[in-house]
């Protein structure tokens, strides 16, 4: 294709890209290595319906001064990454020198937000990633072998958990996995414990969270594996039958080769949402169990006073990491590129 | 069905606005408003009667929960698209730290002399909100249950422990105490709480340097995990719609909660009788012996942007000066907060934020860097009480997770 | 049908019926209960004392006089007007799948028919452009919209959302145009065409499989949104999900969680429909096209 025409094809798009996702990234980063000015601070009486109090404020004159010159904020450098609540380099150092043992090292690690939010990010997507996949290819089978009337509403109900909006799936799920929910009561019931609580115990809610992670993003492989499993070339299948293989051959030969490309596609758009993880944190209340780097930008965003260098840095720390995650997929990508 | 009743009443008024057929004569001759906001029935009321202002050129309302989001760009702009925000005093900083909201003293000279001068928020010596409602945090209880036991209503967290052992011991309830513990900004505040119920100071005084790490801080650390013992095991998962949840349903005895909740709780929607007609309203208590309550004041006002025109300005006021005043008094409105306007009637529902009030409580710090500590202990209190830590590692993490934080916006170096 | 030799045996039959049964169970279960839910008081729904309140709906007699109520619908759809919140989502959805398709349709061929390396290149960045967390995004865009005076409105949140999806769309188009014979539009080409005039006569009328899946992933992106929706639209101009999550309250009120179970059953409905009717075109789509790329 001519260079021109190319260009003009994905100029509207990329147009769109341009504006809203590439500059606030450039301005993202640009934030990432700076902050604030040095704020001066006063002394000052406060009144309200409550009475008088001495308390501190910002001097305005002084303070806007300083941000008249330079709007961006002093520059920092990576400062801002190498900090206590990001990649903890001191602490990190400290750490390392003066634990007994590894196991000992990781615990104390994981009391360092960042990396306690990395520990469970890594775990939630390397968990929820290869039994979505395993999941969705299994249930695509069961669908696949059904009769057709059947097959509309089974697609339809199957589909359910991926298209309800996250925040509130989640919030009923919470509500029912509740200790005195209708789950929490099965589930009290099932390990014959009458005090088990999902919502009190650090590893029962990982677990959940992860549980909800494969149920809501199972339906998006199931539809992408079932499509599949429609071209599957049944003149192979035919020919392997009469080589003599049994069903399990046919499939390990067959039929998985065959859906190799759509796994790395599943698993490419999952890895990097899975990462991302944050609904299902805001609908459990699941904050004092498990923190996600994204609830960690969000966490920032969302106090007070915002925090948005830290909110960059923690951005891009992501970006990053998806894009470390994703490399084995990309290179073969990059590879299969000129064949496909 | 009173609540019906009022929510009912408060849609009609915000439906209403828009067809101006309760018009007011607000003296206004030109200008634009436009409010932004939280969505309390209380601001939707005062946003509905500050729109029905004659006179107005442009009036809207953006009332939301994500607010405190959207208030701050949106009055950064030349002209601000806000011509007024109304906050409470843990989000007016954010404001000020800005430079966003503009001192009101002359146009309190011009026009606001009538309003009463202890609705006036002054920092620095200018007004820079006019408030109009008032809220604290309380004691809760189930009359019939203490009755049980035959203990009197608890004025101190030790006896509310006695109080709640004994339910305990007796098999009335298994998890007699509530609260939001929720990790986050919930269990923040009940820190927040407790410490200054025990004396305590946040800062070195006079710098944003924190000091938490001290033997007030592990006294309310071991204060909220006494409580916590007496609390359902998914405490750290419950904020105030849980926690309310429990108390309907009659699962709780003792709980510290939000005045504005009440209402709610004592009505005959969403329990049975037995809970709600029991549900009666404490004072906050005290603990550690000290005389200050363990709880904060709180109050919303409005404010008005400093990037508008003098006349939108001028227009904002008295808008806004109308619709927190005492003609917005009536039947349905009377419940819906604790006015501080004149003609407010309070209900034996508000017994409890005015006894915080006539207590002396601490009003919620209005300091520039306080959101910083707000949000570091939300996120480090939870490992203390699951036992992961002992008390004084888990106050280093609150004064090292604020440090970090504080160094990137320029209050420490 | 099925020939002897393809039937399978019973051993596994069972296993696949036992697998699409507790499949089905876990599914719509949460569903099936939320929308018997939705009929009753909060109370029973979210009961404490007993879960099977939500069954029998004990306090919805106590509070109402029956076993069931629609006080959670007439509440959103009429006191609170989520009747407006549908309508904004069915604009933003309508506007958003046809900008989204237009641009990825275009972009999308180009980058299919394109042999240089920089084709690739543009597709990865634009996979790494997905990869940001969309609240980082949002904050970025609030001080730059509310100086340019486009902030709340409803054509502002279509373009970002067109925007943000960009990737996505550009991902699955690229691959379904790969799978049309490049042979079609080439031929075209010779025949004196320019290569836009091959895409309207020869590409267009064939690509409607893909095109058709991809809209549905767009639209669906753009039904359920939430971190977009909340942060760029005005009150008035809420969609759906924004709308359902102002019902829950905040620390200092109690919001009316009914409403939002109401809400959600009402938002879930349309997309049964949807995917009821277009199921086929689903999965044909998918099969002409991504199942290879």
């Amino acid at each position: 294709m001519k260079h021109s025409a190319f260009f003009w094809f994905v100029l509207p798009s990329a147009a769109a890209m341009l504006l809203f996702i590439f500059f606030p990234t450039v301005s993202i980063i640009v934030q990432s290595f700076h902050v604030e000015h040095e704020q001066v601070i006063i002394e000052v009486e406060n009144c309200g319906p409550f009475g008088c109090q001495t308390a501190t404020a910002i001097d305005q004159e002084a303070t806007a001064a300083l941000r008249e010159e330079q709007p961006l904020g002093r520059f920092a450098g990576l400062e801002v990454y190498k900090d206590r609540n990001h990649l903890a380099v001191n602490e990190f150092g400290e750490l390392w020198a003066q634990s007994d043992g590894i196991g000992d090292f990781i615990g104390d690690l994981m009391n360092l937000p960042f990396y306690k939010a990395l520990g469970f990010t890594l775990t939630y997507t390397f968990v929820v990633t290869p039994l979505t996949i395993v999941f969705g290819f299994i249930i695509a089978v069961a669908v696949n072998s059904a009769a057709r009337l059947f097959r509309g509403p089974l697609i339809f109900f199957t589909l359910l958990p991926n298209i309800v909006t996250p925040l509130i799936g989640g919030l009923i799920l919470f509500w029912m996995v509740d200790a005195r929910g209708v789950i929490g009561t099965a589930l009290r019931w099932l390990a014959d414990d009458p005090s088990l609580s999902v919502k009190a115990d650090t590893g029962l809610m990982w677990t959940m969270l992860m549980v909800y992670g494969v149920w809501s993003s199972a339906p998006f492989a199931f539809i992408v594996y079932y499509a599949g499993l429609q071209t599957v070339s049944k003149d192979t299948l035919e020919a392997a039958r009469i080589d003599g293989a049994t069903r399990w051959q046919q499939i390990r030969h067959v039929v998985i080769p065959h859906l190799l490309p759509l796994t790395t596609f599943i698993a490419l758009i999952q890895l990097m949402d899975n990462f991302r993880v944050f609904e299902p944190i805001i609908s459990f209340n699941a904050q004092a169990h498990a923190t996600s780097l994204s609830w960690a930008i969000f966490n920032d965003l969302g106090g007070e006073t915002r925090q948005l260098s830290s909110a960059a840095a923690t951005s891009v720390l992501t970006v990053i990491g998806v894009a470390i995650l994703l490399s084995p997929v990309l290179v073969r990508t990059y590879r299969s590129y000129g064949k496909a | 069905m009173k609540l019906k009743q009022i929510l009912l009443a408060g849609s009609f008024l915000v439906t209403a606005s828009a067809t101006t057929a309760m018009a007011a004569d607000c003296g206004i001759s030109n200008g634009r408003l436009s409010i932004i906001g939280n969505e309390f029935p209380a601001i939707q009321t005062v946003g509905a009667a500050a729109q029905s202002c004659e006179g107005l050129a442009d009036a809207k309302a953006n009332l939301t929960a994500d607010h405190q989001t959207i208030n701050l760009p949106g009055m950064q702009g030349n002209p601000a698209e806000y011509t007024t925000a109304i906050v409470a005093n843990s989000s007016i900083v954010a404001l000020i730290n800005e430079d966003v909201i503009r001192p009101l003293d002359d146009l309190i000279a011009a026009h606001g002399a009538d309003i009463p001068k202890n609705q006036l928020i002054t920092i620095n010596g200018n007004v820079m909100a006019v408030a109009f409602m008032a809220n604290a945090q309380h004691l809760l209880y189930r009359q019939d249950v203490l009755e049980e036991i035959g203990v009197e209503p608890p004025k101190t967290y030790e006896e509310l422990l006695a109080a709640a052992q004994m339910i305990r011991e007796k098999g009335i309830m298994e998890n007699p105490v509530g609260g939001a513990f929720a990790a986050g900004w919930n269990l923040a505040q009940e820190f927040t709480n407790m410490y200054l119920g025990h004396g305590g100071e946040f800062y070195k005084p006079g710098t944003a340097e924190v000091a938490v790490n001290n033997e007030q801080g592990v006294a309310t650390l071991e204060m909220l995990k006494a409580l916590s013992e007496y609390m359902n095991p998914d405490y750290l998962t419950h904020d105030s719609n849980a926690t309310s949840a429990e108390w309907e349903a009659g699962n709780v005895a003792l709980m510290n909660m939000w005045g504005s909740r009440s209402g709610r709780l004592m009505d005959a929607e969403g329990s049975t009788p037995e809970v709600y007609e029991n549900t009666v309203v404490g004072a906050p208590m005290t603990v550690g012996g000290g005389d200050k309550a363990a709880s904060t004041l709180w109050w919303d006002g409005w404010t008005v942007a400093k990037n508008i025109s003098d006349a939108d300005a001028e227009a904002t006021f008295l808008a806004m000066k109308q619709a927190t005043s005492p003609a917005i008094l009536n039947d349905e409105t009377m419940g819906q907060a604790v006015w501080m306007i004149e003609g407010y009637e309070p209900a034996p529902v508000n017994d409890g934020v005015f006894s915080a009030i006539s207590m002396g409580t601490i009003p919620y710090p209005m300091l520039p860097q306080h959101g910083l500590l707000h949000t570091a202990l939300g996120d480090n209190i939870a490992d203390f009480l699951q036992g992961k830590e002992s008390a004084e590692q888990t106050l280093a993490d609150v004064e090292a997770a604020y440090t970090a934080a504080a160094k990137e916006k320029g209050f420490v170096n | 049908m099925a020939s002897k030799a393809q039937r399978r045996p019973l051993a596994l039959q069972i296993v696949l019926l036992a697998t699409l049964v507790i499949w089905m169970i876990a599914a719509a279960f949460p569903f099936f209960w939320t929308l018997w839910g939705s009929f009753k008081v909060e109370a029973d729904f979210f009961s404490l004392t007993n879960w099977d309140n939500a069954l029998t709906g004990e306090m919805t007699r106590v509070e109402t006089g029956g076993a069931f109520t629609n006080n959670g619908y007439y509440g959103a759809w009429i006191q609170e007007e989520f009747w407006r919140a549908a309508w904004n989502s069915t604009l933003v959805c309508l506007f958003v799948v046809s900008v989204s398709l237009t641009l990825g349709t275009l972009g999308g061929y180009a980058l299919a028919r394109s042999t240089y390396r920089y084709a690739f290149w543009f597709l990865l960045i634009a996979l790494i452009f997905r990869a940001l967390p969309p609240i980082t995004l949002v904050s970025g865009y609030l001080p730059v919209f509310f100086d340019l005076n486009i902030w709340g409105y409803l054509p502002t949140a279509i373009i970002v959302l067109v925007a943000i999806n960009q990737p996505f769309t550009l991902w699955m188009l690229h691959s379904f145009f790969k799978n049309i014979p490049a042979e079609l539009d080439e031929s075209a080409m010779v025949d004196g065409c320019t290569r836009f005039q091959a895409f309207r006569h020869v590409i267009i009328p064939v690509m409607w499989p893909g095109v058709i899946t991809t809209g549905l992933f767009s639209f669906l992106l753009a039904y359920n949104d939430f971190a977009v929706t909340a942060m760029i639209l005005d009150k008035q101009n809420q969609t759906m999900v924004p709308k359902i999550a102002s019902f829950l309250g905040t620390t200092q009120t109690k919001g009316n969680v009914m409403f939002a179970v109401a809400a959600v059953v009402s938002a879930t409905a349309p997309l049964f429909v949807l995917i009821m009717f277009f199921q086929r075109q689903i999965v044909s789509g998918l099969t002409a096209g991504a199942v290879k790329g």
